[in-house]
């Protein structure tokens, strides 16, 4: 048993703190925030070169071999400086997919190019009327003499706009009918009859719905061999739920440092705001939950392997408690920042609403302790 | 970083699994979990004690020249996780918990050599004489006085909210020896042998029926001057340093996730009807277990800190406040879950050993009482709100 950060680990979060302290500034917030791409192919670029791309691919495919804990150590960075690259889609649930799931050709052909930044990816997996059951799926895959034909409608995508390939959830129909089965497909983001909705993503970057309205696939596009992917598909999300959670840790405790020097400096009735009790005692909230949020996004971390039934729980105890710790103190450090905090000539409103994103992302509180609670009972 | 245990830790785990089988009789678990109070009867804490004694684990936070186990950091979590989740019973924590890192911290050798080894043979029993009814969370006003005459303290004034007074045959207090220019200062820490004549012992009974804590009273008190615990008007300084053992003996996710899981147990039972059916419950209980979880990983982080040397900090503040809070939910839950048979009083004390049938399932007994009596843990070992200004001062500079 020990929670202490290797050496290794200590570097990453040193570089990772450092590149988002002197790159990652307001300015360019502000200026990806209008961006019609919403994410810097420069700063996508030098991820590549600090080897963070490479982190979670395995080392035979060109990558580092990382697990979740330094994953979770760059998102907490990330988090801090509003990133808005396209990196967990990408790395965190891209290269999760297609590592789980796909043939070694798939595997060979993909993980090098996402470590290197040449390959892009995005996962269209949710659905308007499955809300966030992960297991309902009402695109179709119907098996062809040539391949497959993919029908359905996919929405929030995260940074699908972004991707060169997308990976699409299906039902695997075959000459006999609906098979049962969940299958995903690489999807190119330039496939005729694939039609991408584009919008700019609450709290940064983007996400997309995506039409697929008779999508030709060759055979090979289906990942793997046709095994139902929707254990891969929980397992993969649930990872970057912890991912999610680190970042969501690392945006809290800014608002509260931000948040914390403002009433240390505004003054009312002729002292500090932060000499009041009843503002302190709202800090001291603010800083226990964030505590508590760091804690349980290094436990979904630290638990992304382990048995499914306990993973899960996890990964929705710590969606759920960061969920919630989020809104918190999200909300009282715009209560916090006055009228001001309304405003966006201050930055607390972007990292506000990039919490509000993470909450509602792959289910808000009320949906994980549910689930929690209902594998609570299968355990 | 690794959230498993080595070799070594899981051999010590099989280590204290086996010597809690083997000592922990029926009977003090039964009478533990039929305890709705914060702390054991002695008969049953200090039955415990002996044999933790007898092994070598008396003390387990205490340095090994004074006979504490040399355990590390994570085999005191292991130890105290092993044994919550056995459910045995609470020691005398004001001996071992509370006077005696003091005494080891700061008291003369000939303390040491006469109260260290009675407090692990549980030969002592110890309260604790902080509080007074006009020094709450202020507790430095405290006006108690002693007096110096010769090579003796006369001691005259009142203590209140002492826990287990009427069980202990010692008391270690604060006093004023002085007025200085602060209130904390003209303090000092004092050892008072209960059978002194003099002292009167009034019972306070909490809102759940139970007799655990009491007024004392000090008239004429007579102390030899030699139980003074290091100088005279330091002791603000040594008390303080008690209260963070107090707060930050840091290990309370274990006891937290037992009470969890008898309330769900109750839950899941067709005692309760299957409260858990109601979805209502059911996420109440997931809320709760989660913040459990989150919990239990701070402590193990600070566990983790202190492997290697670090100082947690003001986090033993965060700790007892969401322990504390946690325990209240947990509690509050327990109410809720057995419904209609939170209707009923049980008056008798001890309730292990009720001479009559009562009137609901023996599990549900402690529910209410622990709901009630509960209250208590955002109270003492400073409030909440202290805490918070704790929270406020030391980590965030304000």
């Amino acid at each position: 048993m020990d929670l202490n950060l290797s050496d290794e680990q200590r570097l990453l979060r040193e570089s990772a703190e450092r590149f988002v302290a002197e790159s990652y500034d307001a300015d360019h917030r502000r200026k990806m925030a209008n961006d019609p791409l919403g994410y810097s192919p420069a700063v996508w670029k030098q991820f590549a070169e600090l080897g963070w791309l490479a982190l979670p691919v395995a080392e035979e495919f060109g990558g580092l071999g990382g697990g979740a804990v330094e994953i979770g150590i760059l998102m907490e960075a990330f988090g801090r400086g509003l990133v808005s690259e396209p990196y967990v889609a990408t790395v965190v649930l891209g290269a999760a997919l297609i590592d789980r799931c796909g043939r070694p050709a798939q595997k060979q052909a993909s993980l090098p190019k996402i470590a290197d930044g040449s390959l892009k990816l995005a996962f269209a997996h949710s659905e308007r009327a499955a809300r966030f059951d992960l297991a309902k799926v009402a695109t179709v895959a119907n098996k062809t003499a040539q391949g497959w034909r993919l029908a359905g409608n996919k929405i929030a995508v995260l940074d699908g706009h972004a991707a060169d390939e997308i990976i699409v959830s299906a039902h695997l129909h075959d000459h006999h009918g609906p098979s049962g089965r969940i299958g995903l497909f690489l999807v190119p983001a330039t496939a005729p009859s694939l039609i991408i909705s584009d919008y700019p993503r609450l709290g940064g970057g983007h996400a997309c719905n995506i039409e697929l309205s008779d999508v030709h696939l060759p055979e090979d596009a289906l990942l793997g061999d046709g095994h139902d992917a929707l254990p891969a598909i929980e397992w993969a999300v649930d990872r970057a739920m912890a991912a999610l959670g680190a970042e969501a840790v690392g945006i809290m405790q800014t608002l509260l440092d931000t948040t914390l020097e403002y009433t240390k400096i505004r003054k009312q009735f002729g002292r500090p705001l932060s000499a009041n009790q009843v503002i302190r005692h709202r800090l001291a909230d603010m800083a226990m939950q964030v505590d508590e949020a760091r804690s349980m996004a290094l436990r979904a971390a630290l638990k992304v392997d382990v048995a499914p039934v306990e993973r899960a729980r996890a990964a929705s105890g710590a969606k759920a408690k960061i969920g919630k710790c989020a809104r918190f103190v999200g909300e009282q450090s715009i209560q916090l920042h006055g009228g001001m905090g309304v405003t966006e000539e201050l930055e607390v409103g972007a990292y506000f609403k990039r919490l509000v994103a993470f909450d509602t992302l792959f289910g808000g509180s009320a949906h994980h302790y549910a689930r929690h609670a209902q594998l609570g009972r299968t355990a | 970083m690794d959230l498993t245990f080595n070799a070594e830790e899981r051999a010590f785990q099989s280590e204290v699994r086996g010597f809690i089988a083997k000592n922990l009789t029926e009977e003090m678990k039964r009478a533990t979990a039929l305890t709705p109070s914060v702390f054991s009867d002695p008969d049953i804490g200090m039955a415990w004690q002996r044999a933790l004694h007898k092994q070598g684990w008396g003390a387990p936070g205490w340095p090994v020249e004074y006979g504490g186990p040399a355990w590390t950091p994570a085999q005191r979590w292991i130890f105290e996780t092993e044994s919550a989740r056995a459910g045995v019973p609470n020691v005398n924590v004001m001996g071992v918990k509370m006077v005696g890192p003091v005494i080891i911290g700061f008291g003369s050798p000939e303390q040491k050599n006469f109260y260290l080894p009675r407090i692990l043979s549980g030969e002592d029993y110890w309260c604790q004489g902080y509080s007074e009814p006009g020094s709450g969370s202020d507790l430095s006003s405290l006006k108690t006085r002693a007096v110096r005459d010769g090579d003796d303290y006369i001691i005259n004034g009142t203590k209140i909210w002492t826990t287990h007074a009427h069980h202990a045959n010692r008391m270690f207090a604060l006093v004023r020896t002085s007025d200085g220019p602060r209130q904390q200062d003209g303090i000092s820490f004092i050892l008072i042998d209960m059978k002194t004549p003099g002292i009167k012992t009034r019972p306070i009974l909490t809102i759940g029926g139970d007799h655990e804590v009491n007024q004392v009273f000090f008239d004429d008190v007579r102390v030899p001057v030699a139980n003074r615990v290091g100088e005279e008007g330091k002791g603000w300084t040594y008390g303080k340093y008690l209260l963070e053992f107090e707060r930050g003996s840091g290990i309370a996710s274990a006891k937290l996730r037992e009470g969890l899981k008898a309330i769900a147990d109750l839950a899941a039972s067709d005692l309760t009807g299957r409260a858990i059916d109601s979805a209502d419950i059911a996420t109440r209980i997931s809320e709760v277990e989660v913040d459990i979880d989150a919990l239990e990983m701070t402590e193990l982080r600070v566990l983790s800190a202190l492997q290697t040397g670090q100082n947690p900090g003001a986090v033993s503040s965060i700790l007892k406040l969401r322990n504390s809070e946690i325990r209240q939910a947990v509690t509050r839950l327990g109410v809720d879950v057995i419904g209609h048979d939170a209707l009923a009083v049980e008056p008798m004390r001890p309730l292990y050993r009720l001479n009559h049938e009562p009137a609901i399932p023996e599990d549900m007994l402690t529910v209410v009482p622990e709901y009630l009596n509960g209250r208590a843990y955002t109270i003492f070992g400073g409030t909440s709100e202290i805490q918070r200004d704790i929270i406020a001062k030391m980590m965030l500079g304000i």
